[in-house]
C-alpha cells in the first residue's frame, strides 16, 4: 500500500517541503480543520504546522483510536510554540498520572 | 458494596463462583497487560521527546533557510522552482502490535530524480540549495517521529481504557460477586440448619406419641 505525505500550513513556508516530495496544502485559521478532515481520507501521514495546533486538536484527537491517518504537528516558520512537547506531557499525565519527562530535567 | 439481585440457590451459587473465577483471571491478565503497556509507553515517550526536539530544531532551520531563499529571489520564480519536486516520496504503511494495540509502522522509499535540485543553479541562490538539502534530510526523521508519536498517542488512550477496565473489575465486579456468594452460602447454611431443627422436632414428636 503506497500513499504520499501531506503537509498543511501557511502557503509560503511549507513550499520547501514540496521539493522533497511532500504534497503541500495552504490553509488559514478558518479552514484548516475542514481541510484536515478532507486530507485525512486521502493521506496516511499528515504534518500540520503548530500555529494551527489549537484549531486542529479536536480533529486529531478523533484519530487516536485508529492506526491511520497519522497527524503530527511541526514547528512553523516562526519556530516551535511548544505544543509538541506539551502534547507529550499531557499524554504522559493521561496514561501514567504523572509527567515523567519533566521529572528527569530537574 | 451492593450484592447482586439473585435467588439464593445452589444453582446460582455455582454460576457465581464460575463468574468470580473468570473475573479474577481477567483482572490478573488485564493488570499484566497494563504493566507491560506502561513499560513500553515510558520507553517510547522518552524516545519521542528526544526525536521531537531534534526534529523541531531541524525543521525550524529548514524554514529559516527557506525564508532566506525567499527573501533573495522573486516570488514567482521561487514558486515555480519549488513546485516541481525532484524526489518522489512514497511511504509503505503497515502496522505492528504492542500488547494487542495496532500501532503504525512506516517504511519510506525515496526515489531520487535525475537532479538533486528541481531548478537550474543560475535561477536560484544558494540558500535555496541549503533548504532543499535540509528538507530532504529531515523527512525521514519526520516519519520516524510520526510513527513514534502516533504509537504514544494510541498507547496512552489504550492504557487509560485498560485502567478503567482493571478498576471496574477490582473495585466493582469482584467485590460484588464475593459478597453475593457469601450471602448465598450463608442463606443456604441457614436453610440447612432450620431443616435439621425441624427434623429433630418432628422426630421427637413421633417418639412421644
Amino acid at each position: 500500500m503506497k500513499s504520499n505525505l501531506a503537509i498543511l500550513g501557511d502557503k509560503e513556508s511549507i513550499l520547501c517541503f514540496k521539493a522533497a516530495g511532500v504534497d503541500t496544502f495552504g490553509a488559514t485559521n478558518d479552514d484548516v480543520a475542514s481541510i484536515l478532515r478532507r486530507l485525512a481520507k486521502q493521506y496516511k501521514v499528515i504534518f500540520v504546522t503548530d500555529n494551527f495546533a489549537e484549531q486542529t486538536a479536536e480533529t486529531i484527537k478523533k484519530f487516536d483510536d485508529q492506526t491511520y491517518p497519522i497527524v503530527i504537528t511541526l514547528p512553523s516558520k516562526a519556530g516551535s510554540n511548544g505544543s509538541g512537547l506539551a502534547l507529550l506531557k499531557s499524554l504522559s499525565e493521561k496514561a501514567l498520572g504523572v509527567d515523567i519527562l519533566n521529572k528527569e530535567d530537574k | 458494596m451492593a450484592r447482586l439481585n439473585v435467588n439464593p440457590t445452589r444453582m446460582e451459587l455455582k454460576r457465581l463462583k464460575a463468574r468470580l473465577k473468570t473475573a479474577t483471571r481477567g483482572h490478573k491478565l488485564l493488570k499484566d497487560k497494563s504493566d507491560e503497556m506502561i513499560r513500553v509507553f515510558s520507553v517510547k515517550l522518552r524516545e519521542n521527546k528526544r526525536l521531537r526536539q531534534e526534529v523541531e530544531e531541524q525543521v525550524s532551520a529548514v524554514f529559516k533557510n527557506f525564508a532566506l531563499a525567499g527573501g533573495t529571489t522573486e516570488k514567482e520564480k521561487l514558486l515555480s522552482a519549488f513546485s516541481t519536486p525532484s524526489t518522489t516520496l512514497s511511504v509503505d504503511t503497515g502496522w505492528s502490535s504492542v500488547m494487542g494495540v495496532e500501532v503504525p509502522k512506516l517504511a519510506v522509499s525515496v526515489t531520487k530524480g535525475k537532479h538533486d535540485y528541481p531548478y537550474a543553479f543560475s535561477d536560484m541562490t544558494s540558500e535555496a540549495d541549503y533548504s532543499i538539502k535540509a528538507v530532504n534530510g529531515v523527512v525521514e526523521k519526520l516519519l520516524a517521529l510520526a510513527e513514534i508519536e502516533k504509537t504514544c498517542r494510541m498507547l496512552a488512550s489504550e492504557i487509560e481504557k485498560n485502567k478503567r477496565r482493571v478498576n471496574a473489575l477490582e473495585y466493582v465486579m469482584i467485590p460484588q460477586l464475593e459478597e453475593t456468594i457469601k450471602y448465598i452460602s450463608i442463606k443456604l447454611d441457614e436453610n440447612e440448619r432450620s431443616n435439621v431443627a425441624r427434623m429433630m422436632k418432628v422426630k421427637s414428636m413421633i417418639t412421644q406419641e
